[in-house]
C-alpha cells in the first residue's frame, strides 16, 4: 500500500504530453515519488508556464520555492508548483540561476507570483526580470544579505535590543554566550566525512619530513615475545631497583 | 493678513490656490501593526480617498521567526514541533502536511487507525480553528455575544487535545510513521457526545444569531467579491477558493490518510463575497463533525505507529526488556533517522487552505531544505484588489474572512 500521502491520479501519457508541448524549452524531466520536474531554459521560463497554463490546464500557480546548491555552477534553483484543478494534478517546474542572471518574471500570468517572487529574493537574492515591485517582504527593514543561502549562518549577524539610554530597539552584532554547536550525531562508522579531532595526525606530514616507509607485515602483539623490548630488556625489568622509594615508617 | 482675510471670505486667485480651493489629496494611514482586528501583527499601509480604499499594501513579516532556516539545522523528528507553532490556530493541520511529506520520501506505511485517529483530530482541528475564525470574524464587525459562546467550544476542543497529547496548543502528536501514542476510549466516547450535544447546541445557537442577521448580512453581503477566475490567479485555496464557486478540496481530490472513505459534502459559495466565505467554514464545521462521527465508528483496533524500528521510536516497556529497542531507541532520538535523498511536495487541506511542504532531503538524517507554502500568503496578497473601492470600515470583515493567522504567514 505504502504512504498515504495525497494520491495525486496518474495521467497515463503526461510527461509526454508537456514534453511535446515544452519543445526545446525543456531540459530534463525527472519523475520521482509520482511527481513530476521538469526543469526548462531560464530565460523561456514565461514561454514554458503560459504553455502550460493555456495547452496543459495548470491553472493556479501554489508556490515557488527556492533552493540553494552551493557546489553547483548556477546555484540557485527557483521551483514552481503548479495545480490543475481540472485535471486534478500537480507538476513542478524548475529553473536554475546564480546571483546575478535574472529570472523572468512570471506575475503577468498569475499576480499571485508577486510575493512569491518577492520572497525568493529576499532569502536568496534571486533577482526576477519585470517583477515591478521587488521589495524584501519577510525580513526586517532595512535588513542585509538572503537569510536561506546556505553560506547565512543560522544565528545571523546582528541582534536588537531595546536600549533604555536611547529609549529605543538598536541593533548590535551577534555575541554568543557560547560557541554555536551543531550536532550531527552521525556515527564515524557510517562514514561522516567531517575530521574528527585527531584525525590529522592520521594522513599527510608536515612539509618536508621524510614519509614512512610502508610496513610489510603489520606488528602484532599476540603474545608476551611480541611486545619487542627483547629479551636484555625484559631481564632488567624484573630487577629491583636501588632507589626504588620506601614506604615511610611512623605517622604521615 | 490680507491673504487670510479674503481666503475666508473665499475671494482667491485662480493662479494662485489656497487650501480651500485644492482637492483633498488621498492621504495614507497605518492599520497596524498593533490592532485588535489586525489578527496577529499585520501592517497595513492603505491609501484612502476619504473612507474609500484606494490601495493596500500589506507588509508581513514581523512575526517572521526563520522557521525554514532552523529546520534545516534539526532532525526530521526535531523539526516537527516548528510546525505547530505556525499556524498556532489549528497545529494538527500543519503537522500533517510534515508527517506525510516525510512518510511519502520513506515511503513508509501508516497502520489503519493511526490514519484514523490523524483524520479524527485533523477535523478537531479544523472545528477548533473555525471556532476561533467565525467567532473573530463576528466580532471584527461589531457583534460579540458569538465569539464568546464559540470560544466555549474552542475550549473543549483544547481540552481533548491536551487529553490526546499532553498539550492544549502544541500537541507534536502526528509523527512520521502515525501518532506519538494511543487515546483512552474514554476520550473518544467523550468526543461522541460532545459531538452529539454540547458542538450542535452551542454551535448552532451562536450561528443563529449571525447567520440571518441584518446587521451581518450588511456588513458583509457583496463586501470583496471574488470571480472564479481571480481565484485561480491569485492562488486561492480552501474555504476561500470554494467561497468563489469553485468545488475544490483537497480531501475530496487527493485524499490522504482515510479521507477516502469518509462520507462528507464539500459546500461552496454562490455569491463569492465575505458571507459566503463565512457560511461555507460554517458548513464545513457541519461536515468535519459528521467525518469525526464517521471515524469513530469505523475506526480499527491495533497499532497507532509504524513498526518500522528505523523510523517510530520503541513503546518504553519493550526498552525495559529489550536491548534491541533500546538502541533503536537511543539512536531515534540522538542521530535521528536518514531519508533517502528526493524531493517531494505534499499539500493538505488545512483549515485554512492548501498548506503545502516542498521537502528536500540529500539522504541524511535533516532537511536539506523545507519550503513551507502558507495559506495567508496568497490570500493577504489578494487584499489590495479585494479592498478596491471598499470602505475603510470594510477592512476588518475582508481580513476576517480571509483567515489569517501570522505565524503561518511570516514563519
Amino acid at each position: 500500500m505504502g504512504h498515504s500521502a495525497p494520491k495525486i491520479a496518474m495521467i497515463d501519457g503526461i510527461a509526454q504530453e508537456i514534453a511535446a508541448l515544452l519543445g526545446d524549452m525543456l531540459i530534463e524531466t525527472v519523475d520521482h515519488a509520482d511527481e513530476l520536474s521538469f526543469t526548462v531554459v531560464r530565460e523561456k521560463l514565461a514561454e514554458a508556464m503560459v504553455a502550460l497554463r493555456d495547452g496543459a490546464q495548470y491553472q493556479q500557480l501554489m508556490e515557488i520555492a527556492g533552493v540553494d546548491y552551493p557546489d553547483r555552477p548556477e546555484r540557485f534553483e527557483v521551483c514552481y508548483h503548479l495545480l490543475s484543478v481540472t485535471r486534478n494534478h500537480r507538476v513542478r517546474v524548475k529553473v536554475s540561476t546564480d546571483e546575478d542572471l535574472p529570472v523572468p518574471t512570471v506575475t503577468h500570468i498569475w499576480p499571485v507570483a508577486g510575493w512569491l517572487e518577492r520572497e525568493v529574493f529576499d532569502m536568496y537574492g534571486v533577482v526576477f526580470e519585470g517583477n515591478t515591485d521587488l521589495r524584501r517582504i519577510l525580513t526586517d527593514y532595512g535588513f542585509k544579505g538572503h537569510p536561506q543561502r546556505k553560506d547565512f549562518p543560522l544565528t545571523g549577524f546582528v541582534e536588537l535590543r531595546y536600549s533604555e539610554e536611547d529609549k529605543r530597539v538598536v541593533y548590535e552584532p551577534v555575541k554568543l554566550a557560547q560557541d554555536f554547536r551543531s550536532f550531527d550525531f552521525m556515527s564515524p562508522w557510517e562514514g561522516a566525512d567531517y575530521i574528527l579531532p585527531g584525525d590529522e595526525k592520521a594522513h599527510g606530514e608536515a612539509p618536508g619530513a621524510p614519509t614512512p616507509p610502508p610496513v610489510a607485515t603489520p606488528k602484532v602483539t599476540e603474545k608476551p615475545s611480541d611486545t619487542g623490548a627483547g629479551a636484555a630488556a625484559n631481564a632488567e625489568a624484573v630487577k629491583k631497583s636501588d632507589d626504588a622509594p620506601v614506604k615511610p615508617e611512623g605517622k604521615i | 493678513m490680507s491673504d487670510y482675510l479674503q481666503e475666508l471670505d473665499h475671494i482667491t486667485d485662480a493662479a494662485d490656490p489656497t487650501l480651500g480651493d485644492t482637492e483633498i489629496q488621498n492621504y495614507t494611514i497605518n492599520f497596524g501593526p498593533q490592532h485588535p482586528a489586525a489578527h496577529g501583527v499585520l501592517r497595513l499601509v492603505m491609501e484612502l480617498d476619504g473612507e474609500i480604499v484606494e490601495r493596500c499594501d500589506p507588509h508581513v513579516g514581523l512575526l517572521h521567526r526563520g522557521t525554514e532556516k532552523l529546520i534545516e539545522y534539526k532532525t526530521y523528528l526535531q523539526a516537527l514541533p516548528y510546525f505547530d507553532r505556525l499556524d498556532y490556530c489549528s497545529p494538527l493541520g500543519m503537522e500533517h502536511s510534515y508527517v506525510l511529506a516525510v512518510e511519502k520520501l520513506l515511503d513508509l506505511e501508516v497502520p489503519l487507525r493511526a490514519q484514523y485517529l490523524r483524520v479524527f483530530f485533523a477535523e478537531l482541528t479544523r472545528i477548533c480553528n473555525h471556532m476561533l475564525n467565525l467567532g473573530s470574524h463576528v466580532m471584527d464587525v461589531g457583534a460579540m455575544t458569538p465569539n464568546l459562546w464559540l470560544f466555549e467550544i474552542r475550549e473543549d476542543c483544547l481540552n481533548f487535545f491536551e487529553r490526546a497529547s499532553g498539550a492544549r496548543m502544541h500537541s507534536a502528536y502526528f509523527r512520521p510513521g502515525g501518532v506519538h501514542q494511543d487515546v483512552p476510549l474514554k476520550l473518544l466516547t467523550d468526543i461522541a457526545d460532545w459531538l452529539d450535544t454540547r458542538l450542535p447546541r452551542l454551535f448552532e445557537d451562536a450561528i443563529s444569531l449571525v447567520a440571518d442577521n441584518r446587521i451581518f448580512k450588511q456588513r458583509n453581503v457583496d463586501i470583496a467579491v471574488v470571480s472564479k477566475e481571480d481565484a485561480l490567479k491569485w492562488g486561492f485555496s480552501g474555504p476561500m477558493i470554494r467561497g468563489s464557486g469553485i468545488p475544490w478540496d483537497i480531501r475530496k481530490a487527493q485524499p490522504y490518510d482515510v479521507y477516502d472513505r469518509m462520507d462528507f459534502d464539500v459546500p461552496v459559495g454562490t455569491n463569492y463575497d465575505c458571507y459566503d466565505r463565512f457560511m461555507v467554514r460554517v458548513e464545513e464545521v457541519r461536515q468535519s463533525a459528521r467525518i469525526m462521527k464517521q471515524c469513530l465508528n469505523e475506526m480499527p483496533e491495533g497499532p497507532v505507529a509504524s513498526f518500522d524500528r528505523k523510523v517510530a521510536p520503541p513503546k518504553r516497556g519493550e526498552m525495559k526488556r529489550s536491548m534491541e529497542a533500546l538502541i533503536h531507541h537511543f539512536k531515534l532520538y540522538t542521530e535521528g533517522f536518514h531519508v533517502p535523498a528526493g524531493e517531494v511536495y505534499v499539500a493538505t487541506e488545512s483549515p485554512k487552505g492548501e498548506f503545502g511542504v516542498y521537502l528536500v532531503s540529500d539522504g541524511s538524517n535533516k532537511p536539506y531544505r523545507c519550503k513551507i507554502r502558507p495559506t495567508a500568503f496568497s490570500h493577504l496578497q489578494a487584499m489590495d484588489f479585494m479592498m478596491k473601492g471598499h470602505m475603510l470600515a470594510d477592512t476588518t470583515a475582508v481580513l476576517g474572512a480571509m483567515d489569517i493567522v501570522f505565524g503561518e504567514c511570516d514563519r
